[in-house]
């Protein structure tokens, strides 16, 4: 990989960043209701204590330059306001606190699947046809088509109403937290075993479905041929040659894909009332708590232009043919 | 001949192998694709034989079987391919009723295959020498490290600059690319290698340094070649022997010097006359006027009856019996029945 390739890369990360953070601050002063009154959430304000507020948090400045100056300064310092909501708290320590559940059990989904899916989609896409393909890719296929919710539900019902494995919702048990070690981490397991199912299963559908096509596209590759006339063992053959190859399109999908593991898995994230960014999206959006919304928006689309710069420069490690 | 060539080998014959046998015989092969509607029979009843340091040329039409005749030598046909009939013996071994993992002995060790195109037979992410390496340190056993020093020493041998031992199938120039395939196929020492149609896509002046190149390896090598093409001035340059095959059979197959002077299937003729380099007349280019059959349900009789002019009424009917010559030259065509 060539400095030039990683130069334009990094450049090109750093302008979209810049659009975003540009377009995060205009979209949400073009959405309803002036942000004073939301503010102050009372209609019947006298128009002293409206003018007082608007000048105290720099309002009656003109929206371009200078509110989205001290847009820019405050961002960059890390200070995206207050939340409306969970009033006087700042939106990045709101943020702060789901972040980490929700990298627990997305991060550790994706972990998971990314494994487990690419190795049944490799194999199945090997042995096309085969037992692994035949139940596999029905498997996956119905997966990858459901919503979490479809996959939760029914996890809920046998695994926690039913047998009583595990907790119905939330990620500890009153005061399960506070309990010794190993207690505590026992208590967060046992909350953790089913959403992570649920968003590990559905994940696992995407990537083995993707990962059976790319391995039966390159399987026809004339390479794949030559290696075979090798005499090399099967085994060989895939791993060396028809696996690399194969991998190249899902290095993109998985980078892309991390990029939106941050967001949370939403619907999953309701279902097991899980306390992660995707809850406090849906919160932040019902209680139109704007700066939370802003917080989210602007961390999310970050990460998904930094998992692309990272999807670049694994691609151009992977790839011999993109480092010139 | 034999004996001496053999006795080059750097590697023992396999262990079935019959010292006194010849090197390769294929008789009545019988190669079918499986489609929905029905079989198609790409290579159908074809026999050859090829002798230790032969050079042995393939020829005919597009989608005549040549190539499916080469892979299925060591078995290597698209999954809806199989050999339905006939026998390939190598050193008296038969190959056909191996399994993969026994024909995996044979594979690159005994057939290689320099394929067309190098630029797609070569994996896009892995360097040359590590791909030329790979059967030298799988299939003999050798260390990484010896193994990648035989790959020089091999890219050295067709030619390749030491400087651009590090290059990706990508930087390397068409020519380069297929020089490479060659130094690869050389790798396990093999004694057939089978170059389908090794010089398409490549200029005049690259094909010429590659034929040379294959034609001064095989003499050095005490190699047997086996080389599909469509350019019959290269079978003429280069082989001991042509096989002419039209629609999955054999129409005529000898001494390059005997079918190239004295052409006598109507089909060979034809191919020849449609040849401007062999007859050098340029301006009485001849075409062959329609097209192949379907390979499905291909005509009952001759295959070229339809397109012959010499056709006569038994040749719809009856499929003509191969006859040999005292030239050497074997030839399917009712023109030459076993009493003529
Ligand atoms: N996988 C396949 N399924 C069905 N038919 C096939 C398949 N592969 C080849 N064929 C058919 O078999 C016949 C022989 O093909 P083959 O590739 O051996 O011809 P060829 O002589 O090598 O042609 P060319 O000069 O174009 O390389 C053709 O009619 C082709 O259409
Ligand atoms: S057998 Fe008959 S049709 Fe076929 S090539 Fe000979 S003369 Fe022509
Ligand atoms: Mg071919």
């Amino acid at each position: 990989m060539s400095a030039r390739y990683l130069g334009q890369r990094l450049l090109q990360a750093i302008v979209t960043i810049a659009a975003i953070v540009l377009l995060n601050f205009l979209l949400f002063r073009l959405m309803p209701g002036s942000p004073e009154r939301i503010l102050l959430r009372n209609p019947n304000l006298s128009q002293q204590v409206v003018e007082a507020t608007r000048a105290r948090w720099g309002l009656d400045k003109p929206l371009i330059p200078d509110q989205l100056v001290s847009y820019i300064g405050s961002t960059l310092e890390g200070d995206l306001g207050y939340s409306f909501k969970f009033r006087g708290q700042p939106v990045t320590s709101v943020i702060a606190d789901r972040v980490g559940p929700t990298l627990l059990l997305v991060g550790l989904g994706e972990l998971i699947s990314v494994f487990v899916g690419i190795a049944i989609g490799a194999y199945a896409g090997w042995r096309r046809g085969g037992v692994v393909d035949r139940v596999g890719s029905g498997v996956s296929l119905v997966l990858y088509s459901m919503p979490y919710f479809v996959i939760g539900m029914p996890l809920i019902v046998i695994f926690a109403a039913g047998l009583g494995w595990f907790p119905t919702s939330g990620m500890t048990s009153v005061g399960g937290g506070d309990r010794p070690f190993p207690d505590n981490i026992i208590d967060l397991a046992r909350h953790l075993a089913l959403p992570l199912a649920t968003v590990s299963l559905g994940l696992i559908g995407q990537y083995s479905i993707l990962m059976r096509s790319a391995i039966i596209e390159t399987r026809s590759e004339d390479y794949i041929t030559t290696a075979r006339a090798k005499g090399l063992r099967d085994g060989r053959v895939l791993r060396a040659h028809a696996f690399p190859n194969a991998m190249l399109p899902m290095v993109t999908l998985i980078a892309i894909n991390l990029g939106y593991v941050i967001g949370g898995a939403i619907t999953a994230e309701i279902v097991f009332s899980w306390p992660g960014l995707g809850t406090l999206t849906v919160t932040a959006l019902q209680s139109r708590d704007y700066p939370v919304l802003q917080g989210i928006f602007l961390l999310v689309a970050v990460s998904v232009v930094l998992a692309n710069l990272a999807a670049d420069i694994i691609y151009g490690l992977l790839d011999p043919r993109v480092r010139r | 001949m034999t004996a001496e060539i053999r006795g080059r080998r750097q590697w023992p014959l396999p262990k079935q192998a019959d010292p006194a046998a010849p090197l390769l015989r294929v008789n009545n092969l019988q190669t079918h694709f499986q489609l929905g509607r029905g079989w198609v029979k790409a290579v159908d009843g074809v026999s050859f034989g090829l002798d230790d340091g032969e050079a042995l040329g393939l020829v005919g039409e597009s989608g005549c079987g040549k190539t499916t005749t080469a892979l299925s030598l060591v078995r290597l046909l698209p999954s809806n391919g199989r050999i339905r009939g006939g026998s390939v013996e190598l050193f008296g071994i038969d190959l056909v009723p191996k399994t993969d993992r026994q024909l995996d002995r044979y594979r690159w060790r005994e057939i290689s295959i320099v394929f067309q195109g190098a630029m797609n037979a070569l994996n896009p992410v892995v360097q040359v020498r590590r791909q030329i390496a790979e059967p030298v340190q799988y299939r003999l056993n050798q260390s990484e490290s010896a193994s990648l020093k035989r790959a020089d020493e091999l890219l050295d041998m067709v030619g390749i600059p030491s400087r651009r031992l590090g290059a990706y199938p990508h930087e390397l120039s068409g020519g380069m690319r297929q020089r490479a395939m060659i130094a690869m196929a050389l790798a396990c020492d093999p004694a057939i290698v089978i170059g389908d149609e090794p010089t398409t896509a490549l200029d005049a002046m690259v094909q010429a340094q590659i034929l040379v190149l294959l034609e001064q390896l095989r003499r050095d090598l005490g190699l047997s070649l086996i080389l599909i093409t469509h350019d019959l001035s290269v079978v003429a340059e280069t082989c001991d022997r042509v096989l002419v095959m039209y629609a999955g059979r054999v129409a005529e197959e000898g001494p390059v010097s005997r079918v190239f002077t004295e052409p006598r299937h109507p089909y060979t003729r034809k191919l020849l006359g449609a040849f401007p380099n062999i007859r050098s007349d340029r301006r009485t280019l001849e075409t062959i006027p329609g097209e192949p059959p379907d390979l499905v349900n291909p005509p009952a009789g001759c295959r070229f009856a339809p397109r012959c002019a010499q056709a006569m009424p038994v040749c719809a009917g009856t499929l003509p019996p191969e006859v040999s010559f005292d030239d050497g030259v074997r030839v399917a065509c009712h023109l030459f029945g076993t009493t003529a």
